[in-house]
């Protein structure tokens, strides 16, 4: 116990010293950069907040390290232009402009013939980004995995699994047996499919995420907003009476009250997929600016002392990581469970505490 | 905030790929997959039951085997029993018949003595008259005449003849 609490003061002593000196350092370069102001900057400054904004966000193109970028399709609808289709090379090689079409900050606007942004056009951005990608790379991973899986399954009916079959099925068994029966009930069959595929979703992009050069997918908000939304449309879907009849009149309430329960039963109903939404986004992308910001202060001191100790710290990020990958992924697919079931369950008795 | 707002695009694709994703997992992956996973455990499930019912079956077997042993032996007493009693019986019943056998014979046997002894006596006595008779015949005949000599002759005679 005692030395858990040490080993927890050194760490929070060291990282307060960290950001201590790192807001000195800070100064000290801005201080320095403002002298050599006038000069021509070659080196440019390492800017951690844009950088870390950078690996967090979309962009256009797949950047795995400096140099080795693969070029991904931009795919754009304008009213007025239709459909255009081109390599986002193209915008590399034209310092970001291609085709009168600017890509300022991985937003594209279209440019008006003399060369500012034309406000009037809206650009529709299909573009196949670093997370479309990483999204389709993650589904084909999970279609072959799982296909694979549903074969070995099939070639080993009766008999002991084996193999990758062994892997998947505790965590399948699991989900099914302490997920999601016991909190969406009786009828779970239904909804079993897109629990598990939800679960192995976020979970597989959780899992690229933290590879190096990944694309922070279930980190971003459209994402996690679909999936939350999927899970509000299922559960309102098939949401029983008594679900809407406990949100126009909760048991045991006075009638004056009633006012006041209904904006806090509304408030609740769209709470509960704010929160899924807002929960994986904001654990992934915090995980990920934590590791950057480690990361980042090798670049800020570039001492070997700081990188080997920030080594180490980020390491355990990473594991840390490892763990939220799953836990996250488990606690999405636990609480759709949960908002499915209590639109679902039946109720016998009046009294159900909340 | 750049990160808080959601992009189109994203939306889009999204949608497209979670889609197709659940529908195809759904299709060819959780459904084979769960039905075998259901399968198994049903066979699994039986198997357990079985081998319950079977220890069952077995237990019963044991207890009726042991019940029939015990009505066995207890079958084998009595008829060991009975056997002994009925020898036992035959024993006491053939002594108590030779013990009345015997008896008769003995009172047949005394009976049949008394009779002899009787049927002796008689010719005794028919003996003794024809002996009798002969002495007197004897001494009749030797002498008449001395009355004396007569009578001791008579007395010795009858005293030497003993009766019985």
């Amino acid at each position: 116990m005692l030395r858990l609490l040490t080993n927890k003061f050194l760490l929070i002593a060291s990282l307060s010293i960290f950001s201590l000196t790192f807001s000195f350092a800070q100064e000290g370069h801005e201080g320095h950069h403002e002298a050599k102001e006038g000069a021509a900057h070659e080196e440019e400054a390492f800017n951690i907040g844009e950088m870390i904004m950078h690996h967090i966000s979309d962009s256009h193109e797949w950047e795995f390290s400096h140099g080795a970028t693969l070029p991904l399709p931009v795919i754009l609808y304008t009213k007025e232009y239709g459909l255009e289709v081109f390599s986002s090379a193209r915008f590399k090689e034209g310092n970001n402009v291609y085709n009168g079409y600017i890509n300022l900050h991985e937003h594209i606007h279209r440019l008006s013939p003399d060369g500012t942004i034309d406000e009037n056009i809206h650009v529709w951005d299909f573009s196949i980004t670093k997370n479309v990608a990483s999204l389709i790379l993650s589904a084909i991973i999970l279609i072959v995995l799982m296909s694979t899986v549903a074969k070995s399954f099939n070639t080993n009916r009766g008999k002991a699994p084996k193999g990758i079959q062994s892997f998947i099925e505790p965590i399948v068994l699991f989900i099914r047996d302490e997920v999601v029966i016991p909190n969406v009930g009786p009828r779970y069959a239904k909804y079993l499919p897109y629990l598990l595929t939800l679960f192995f979703f976020v979970l597989i992009n959780n899992l690229l995420g933290l590879l190096p050069g990944g694309a922070n997918v279930t980190g971003n908000i459209a994402i996690t907003m679909i999936l939350a939304l999927i899970t509000f449309i299922i559960t309102h879907i098939n949401a029983n009476k008594h679900y809407w009849l406990h949100l126009v009149k909760p048991e045991g309430v006075p009638v004056l009250m009633l006012p006041l329960m209904w904006v806090v039963e509304i408030a609740g109903v769209f709470m509960k997929p704010m929160s899924l939404m807002i929960r994986l986004f904001a654990n992934i992308t915090a995980g990920h600016i934590i590791i950057l910001s480690l990361l980042g202060l090798i670049f800020i001191f570039k001492s070997f002392a700081v990188g080997g100790v920030v080594t180490v710290f980020t390491l355990f990020m990473n594991a840390i990581e490892l763990l939220v990958a799953f836990l996250q992924a488990f606690i999405f697919t636990l609480l759709s469970s949960m908002y499915i079931g209590s639109a679902i369950e039946e109720h016998h008795h009046a009294d159900h505490g909340h | 905030m750049e990160l808080l707002t959601p992009s189109p695009g994203l939306i889009f694709w999204m949608l497209l790929v979670f889609g197709i994703l659940v529908f195809f997992l759904a299709k060819f992956a959780w459904k084979p997959i769960l039905s075998a996973l259901k399968e198994r455990e049903d066979s699994i499930e039986s198997a357990l039951r079985m081998a319950e019912e079977t220890r069952a079956e077995m237990a019963k077997l044991k207890a009726d085997n042991d019940r029939i042993i015990a009505e066995a032996r207890l079958e084998r007493d009595k008829i060991i029993r009975e056997a002994k009693n009925a020898s036992d019986n035959m024993l006491a019943e053939a002594r108590e018949k030779a013990v009345t056998e015997g008896a008769k014979i003995i009172a047949d046997a005394r009976e049949a003595i008394q009779q002899e002894k009787t049927a002796m006596v008689a010719q005794m006595k028919k003996d003794v008259a024809a002996f009798s008779i002969e002495i007197a015949e004897k001494v009749l005949r030797k002498e008449l005449t001395d009355k004396k000599a007569q009578e001791s002759l008579v007395t010795n005679l009858i005293s030497e003849a003993k009766l019985n």
